[in-house]
């Protein structure tokens, strides 16, 4: 990590660790899933530069194994969010290997289309309970030991998860691997001529990007005790969308803001109903006008060194 | 002036005293009123829900135990994980000590454990699962107006009795739709009838024509419909326009409230048959009810409306005869008291949670017969509890004896 990423990712750190003492601990579990769901789905649309309509379906559907595993089997938190991890991963093969064969907008209505054959499945399948869902998950003791029904171990079981999985993220657009994820983005034929097998590369950041989404699901599947379709819903793809956007595409920081962000206004704002929808639509509509690079894109490109700020949001 | 504020301090200085021995936690019992606000069910529960709340504790006086009784309201939007975020809030947060009302199965589902684990009370008028007082029974659970068991039992069981004894099953396609069905079709063959068949349409379908055609060729007496909300509304629509009715084949609506007939029109509505807790114009004291609702709202109210008026009011006497907002201790007290308002006549809460009480089957009026607005139900037969909810030992219920 760069002296700059270094300060702010503790700056993150201290500050989510502080947080439970000032605002509400779910709350906050709510703003840490959507953000490992959204830098999940960064992952792929920020650094690979292919846009999933569909990332609902990994989300949703480990919620749902998570949910089921745990409350039906008995099987311990840690065993349940894994097997989620493996479910999102299994389900983004198989999606992710049909998509990839298409760009563009056409990968986007693939997986859109895909994801949907997964909702339509959730609400006919006895197992995951249709429109009621999988109730009064019961949250369990993490390797046995720390109780998460307790509000604050639940809270540092998240945190660690989430910073897990953002550290993976990191981890993974810095690696050699991360670098030709970023050239298939910037010039697909330019990278098939220097020799890289590019399908392979999309279709393993593809799973990558499932596998994390379903860790996301299953942990706020724990979280609210609860696994339902507004999860596995075509909607739930196009907010992750939005809280990459708002926070800014491509950045590292960008979805875990952009998560901030739209959660808290559909938490504060939830008074007002189907307003909310319409207010996010405004938000998205001014920040595609204003600010294309995101929050965090646009902060960067002023105030960071030269050349900091992502090209991705020019798409 | 300084005898005056040396006689307050004292007042207050008792009070405080007074408060100090009393178990109302936060010194002020707190109502939240859970529903859907801006879609489907917003005409049904929503803000109508809030205004009769606010008229059950103003008729109780505002207070209980000289601690305020304080009302807030949000909107779940049909989505449990909304449901269940606000819920939490509102118990660790806020100090809400009951929550009414909460419209959509999935919703009261996800909250009837979460509020047992907060020990508080919930008392549901608006969702219609009979699992909420069966498998998914909660110590803490009231399940106030009506549930799946009394609309299949009420509509199902008096239209055969009435004649109606050959069945054709109209289904929306999903979870819902199926239990609605399978316990009706149990009911109708139990009290000697017959099922013809029955077709299953998607979760919010504009074009019922092929299936209504069906309904029609099956010559059933009766088309059920196992649906809810838009659907029964179109379908009902649809079928007008077919001249189902109009044919003599009639229509049993399994969920329909008096909200939907104002929206269809008697033209289109007329001779539908149907199950309901509570009709405004039944008697005086309804129609009372009705007309101090009718001033706040502009509209009649519903029966999850008027259940939410009755909920809130026992509620209120509980926690004033047991002294203490206590979620177990307080539905306790509920259970031991008899129920007596406008619309619930010596109804009591089993011990399962299920209140007993008194159901109806109505018919629509024909538009000749109605003498104006609202004017919508005549009465066909008033169901005894006993005959329309499912018998305790039936329910699953983990903690109901024997």
């Amino acid at each position: 990590m760069d002296r700059g990423t270094r300060i702010t990712f503790l700056a993150m750190v201290a500050l989510l660790v502080a947080a439970p003492y000032v605002l509400y601990p779910v709350f906050l579990m709510k703003v840490l899933c959507f953000a490992l769901f959204a830098c999940a789905f960064n992952l792929l649309v920020g650094y690979v530069g292919l846009l999933s309509f569909g990332h609902a379906a990994f989300f949703g559907s480990a919620g749902y194994v998570t949910a089921y595993t745990v409350k039906m089997w008995g099987l311990p938190p840690e065993l349940g969010i894994l097997l989620g991890a493996v479910t999102g991963a299994a389900l983004g093969l198989v999606i992710g290997w049909l998509a990839i064969r298409r760009q563009g907008i056409y990968f986007a209505m693939i997986t859109l289309a895909l994801s949907q054959i997964v909702f339509f499945y959730a609400v006919q399948a006895p197992w995951t309970g249709g429109e009621d869902g999988i109730q009064s998950v019961p949250r369990g003791h993490l390797f046995g030991v720390v109780d998460l029904q307790r509000p604050l171990g639940m809270y540092y079981t998240v945190l660690a998860l989430f910073l897990a999985g953002f550290l993976l993220v990191y981890r993974i657009i810095h690696s050699p691997f991360g670098q030709v994820l970023k050239a298939i983005r910037e010039n697909e034929p330019r990278t098939v001529s220097l020799g890289y097998e590019t399908d392979r590369y999309k279709l393993l950041a593809f799973v990558l990007s499932a596998m994390l989404a379903g860790v996301a699901g299953g942990t706020k599947s724990l979280v609210f005790q609860l696994a339902s379709l507004t999860d596995v819903q075509w909607q739930m793809s196009g907010e992750v969308v939005l809280m990459t956007l708002v926070g800014g595409l491509g950045t590292i920081f960008g979805p875990v803001v952009g998560a901030a962000v739209i959660v808290t206004m559909q938490n504060y704002l939830a008074e007002f109903g189907s307003w909310v929808t319409i207010i996010q639509g405004f938000i998205f509509v001014v920040c595609v006008l204003t600010f294309r690079r995101g929050i965090v894109g646009e902060i960067m490109g002023r105030f960071g060194p030269k050349g900091a700020a992502p090209t991705g949001g020019g798409h | 002036m300084k005898l005056k504020q040396a006689l307050l301090a004292g007042a207050a200085v008792v009070l405080a005293a007074g408060g100090a021995s009393a178990q109302i936690s936060g010194d002020v019992v707190k109502i939240g009123v859970l529903n859907d606000q801006s879609s489907l069910y917003a005409d049904i529960t929503g803000q109508g829900s809030v205004a009769a709340a606010r008229l059950a504790v103003e008729d109780f006086g505002g207070t209980v135990n000289g601690k305020k009784i304080e009302i807030i309201f949000a909107d779940h939007q049909n989505k449990p994980d909304v449901g269940s975020n606000i819920a939490r809030q509102w118990m660790d947060r806020d100090g809400v000590d009951v929550i009414v009302d909460v419209p959509t199965s999935s919703v009261a589902l996800a909250l009837a454990p979460l509020i047992k684990e907060k020990n508080k009370v919930f008392v549901n008028s608006g969702a219609a699962t009979s699992d909420l007082t069966g498998k998914a029974c909660q110590p803490t659970t009231v399940h106030w107006t009506y549930d799946t068991i009394a609309l299949s039992k009420g509509t199902g069981g008096a239209v055969v009795k009435a004649g109606g004894d050959t069945w054709f099953f109209l289904t929306s396609d999903y979870a819902f739709g199926h239990a609605l069905e399978r316990d009706t079709s149990n009911v109708v063959t139990a009290s000697g009838g017959k099922i013809l068949g029955q077709v299953r349409h998607p979760l919010n379908t504009s074009d019922f024509s092929s299936f209504l055609l069906q309904a029609q060729a099956s010559k059933a007496k009766i088309i059920g419909l196992a649906n809810a909300g838009g659907d029964t509304i179109n379908s009902i629509k649809q079928a007008s326009e077919f001249g189902i009715v109009a044919g003599g084949q009639k229509l049993a609506g399994l969920l329909v409230f008096v909200n939907d007939i104002h929206a269809l029109g008697l033209q289109t509505a007329q001779g539908l048959q149907l199950t309901s807790a509570f009709y405004w114009d039944q008697n005086d004291e309804t129609r009372a009810f009705a007309k101090r609702f009718e001033a706040v709202m502009k509209k009649k109210p519903s029966m999850i409306q008027a259940g939410v008026y009755g909920g809130v009011t026992h509620y209120l006497k509980a926690v004033k005869e047991a002294n203490t907002d206590e979620g177990d201790k307080v539905v306790a007290q509920m259970k031991k008291m008899p129920i007596n308002d406008f619309m619930t006549k010596n109804g009591s809460v089993r011990e399962d949670g299920r209140v007993n009480r008194q159901m109806y089957l109505f018919e629509v009026k024909k538009p000749g017969e109605s003498k104006g607005p609202w004017d919508y139900y005549k009465l066909v037969r008033a169901i005894p509890g006993e005959e329309a909810f499912r018998p305790l030992k039936d329910g699953g219920c983990s903690f109901v004896k024997g």
